[in-house]
């Protein structure tokens, strides 16, 4: 079992590195990096929402908080590896209060939704309304609807002059998605990514066997903000400003589309989903003769209609329908997704 | 006296927006148990289709009142029959679905009606209690709240549509074994959902400037102050607005429109933390 986990996980991370490896040869490489970035961020909501069936709203309010901490502390520090840790540290620890407060009250699904929208839309007011000159966070100037232009960004550790940049950046966004994938697949093949995808089944049955839900999931949901702050603070790095509208709601529903559309209950469809669907929106973004909102609405309310289960899990469906003989080795490893893909949503 | 009276009519104001802003939404959620996550966009629908009525030269009344929920009854209609009713029992895909279809409005309120905002004048004009310019058109905002309360009490319990509404929503099976046909009342439903939510937006349309990203502004607030009400339509909708608005805007006029915004916001995460079946679970039991 641990055998197989382990392969399977390798095969991802060498067809992944030939295709980072390959792809600069098709794309540029900055806009690819910031389709990286976007994997990341649907990653950490694939994570809590596919394996934890915690449906957050608000994937956002984290993502946006890793890229205003870093920022913020980019601006008092003004060497960066500090900051980068600040920016998964602050919104591991605020995801951690916040899933403690809902997850020990016990709301679920829908009021589950409406408070992680809610916090986002908290953050997005609050972050719009401080043009004036006494939001400041130590010297950085909070700066309102236009953002926080001007910090210092990543730098070789120790060294503040020495920029990481442009290819180099995003080698290093290549290297950053690798590690958060191997170790998103570890924890998942440990006890405790098995408890969390037997609480998303039956939460009733999983505490009934002794497991304490409401730490495991609290947790999980910190995992998830911590990864969401991560790439808020790649994406800082990436633009160089960060703005409220990373708070939005337009940003929140289009990871929840990544998500949808990508597949749940898998890793990559996630990620794929977003690096598809953002490079779609980049392309349409160029023309001007239909309006891209409506297509990728389009999009999301089809693949509701049609692919409810993602491109990724349909796709592996159909190859193990075209392939029979290969099945059973199939679905012995893959028994634990299948299982998800049943129950979406309950 | 006079700075009284103003601030018990900015309070009843807000109140009556949460309502007005919040009843369809609320009908959709609480017999049908769908979240139309379109709904701000069928309010900024309901705008369009009222200033575009004014524009040919219609009655400001009858666009607003009439036309508008019209128009977007039949587009709530037309979307129940492509998606929604694929998605009966499916909470978490029908949210989905319909946030779909907001961008997808969005953008075709964008490629018709451009990026930029529209709008028309209000029909009544102010008059003054002492020193203190009062709004006229927020009486009528708090009329039509009012009306819409009724009315909506009226439907569901007084009218023979509403109690064949009300059994449909309890048990389908027995609804149809009697010899209605849910499909049909779940359409119905949803038609009226969509025609209040069209009223909202011709009523609000003389308000604000219309523009294709409107609906965003409403649906946060209408989705909390509907969630935080609970499962009965119309006690839920009148006390979760009332208490909204309540703290919303006291807050603004302690503070700033933007404190008492948020202030709205932490309370709706604190009420729900202290009652996650919302207020009618807990109070106002088997009320409507």
């Amino acid at each position: 079992m641990a055998g197989s986990e382990v392969r399977s996980a390798l095969t991802v991370l060498v067809i992944a590195a030939i295709l980072f490896i390959a792809a600069p040869a098709v794309i540029e490489t900055y806009t690819l990096t910031v389709l990286i970035i976007y994997g990341m961020l649907a990653l950490s909501l694939g994570l809590i929402w596919g394996f934890g069936g915690i449906l957050c709203f608000g994937q956002a309010a984290f993502f946006g908080l890793g890229a205003y901490t870093y920022a913020i502390a980019a601006i008092n520090i003004g060497e960066s590896t500090v900051p980068f840790l600040l920016g998964i540290a602050i919104p591991f620890a605020f995801a951690f209060v916040l899933g403690a407060m809902l997850f020990y009250g016990r709301l679920s699904d829908v009021y589950l939704g409406v408070i992680t929208l809610v916090v986002t839309l908290i953050f997005f007011k609050f972050m719009n309304s401080t043009a004036g000159p006494e939001y400041v966070i130590g010297n950085a100037r909070l700066g309102g609807f236009n953002g926080i232009p001007g910090f210092q960004t990543l730098n070789v550790p120790g060294d503040p002059g020495t920029y990481i940049y442009d290819v180099d950046y995003y080698w290093f966004c290549v290297v950053a998605i690798l590690i958060v994938y191997a170790l998103v697949r570890w924890l998942l093949a440990s006890p405790f990514g098995r408890i969390a995808v037997a609480i998303r089944e039956n939460e009733g049955r999983a505490e009934l066997m002794g497991y304490d839900v409401r730490i495991r999931k609290t947790v999980l949901f910190a995992v998830g903000g911590g990864i969401a702050g991560l790439s808020g603070t790649l994406f800082a790095n990436w633009a160089e400003i960060v703005t409220p509208g990373m708070f939005s709601l337009a940003q929140s529903a289009e990871i929840i589309i990544w998500c949808i559309v990508g597949g749940l209950g898998t890793l990559i469809g996630p990620v794929i989903g977003a690096m598809v669907l953002a490079y779609l929106k980049f392309l349409l973004g160029q023309q001007d003769i239909v309006d891209n909102m409506m297509l990728l609405g389009l999009i999301l309310t089809l693949s509701v209609l049609f692919l409810p289960r993602g491109i990724v899990p349909s796709i592996g469906l159909w190859v193990s329908k075209a392939m029979p003989k290969r099945r059973r080795k199939r679905q012995r490893v893959r028994r634990p997704r299948a299982a998800v893909e049943e129950v979406p949503g309950g | 006296m006079d700075l009284a009276g103003v601030i018990a009519i900015e309070i009843v104001y807000s109140i009556a927006m949460l309502v007005l802003i919040s009843a369809g939404l609320a009908v959709v959620f609480g017999m049908m148990r769908v979240i139309n996550l379109a709904h701000g966009e069928f309010m900024m629908m309901g705008g369009y289709a009222t200033i575009v009525a004014v524009n040919v030269g219609i009655n400001i009344y009858i666009a607003m009142l009439i036309v508008a929920p019209l128009v977007v009854g039949i587009i709530g209609l037309i979307v129940e029959r492509l998606v929604i009713r694929f998605l009966y029992g499916r909470l978490i895909d029908t949210m989905l679905a319909t946030w779909g279809l907001s961008l997808f409005f969005i953008g075709a309120a964008t490629m018709i009606f451009g990026n930029t905002t529209t709008g028309i004048s209000p029909p009544i004009s102010g008059f003054a209690i002492g020193d203190y310019q009062v709004n006229g058109y927020n009486l009528f905002i708090i009329f039509i709240a009012a009306v819409i309360l009724i009315v909506m009490y009226a439907a569901l319990s007084l009218t023979r549509f509403g109690l064949i509404a009300r059994g449909a929503m309890q048990r389908a099976d027995m609804a149809s074994a009697l010899g209605y046909d849910p499909d049909r009342i779940y359409m119905l439903t949803f038609f009226a959902g969509s025609a209040l939510s069209g009223l909202a937006g011709g009523i609000l349309a003389p308000l604000v400037g219309l523009v294709p990203t409107t609906g965003a502004t409403y649906i946060a607030k209408a989705f909390i102050t509907v969630i935080s009400g609970g499962a009965s339509v119309i006690a839920g909708l009148a006390s979760s607005a009332t208490l909204f608005g309540l703290i919303s805007q006291s807050f603004t006029f302690l503070f700033t429109p933007v404190v008492g915004e948020v202030a709205l916001l932490v309370a709706a995460v604190v009420l729900l933390r202290l009652l996650p079946q919302g207020i009618t679970g807990r109070f106002f039991k088997g009320g409507m």
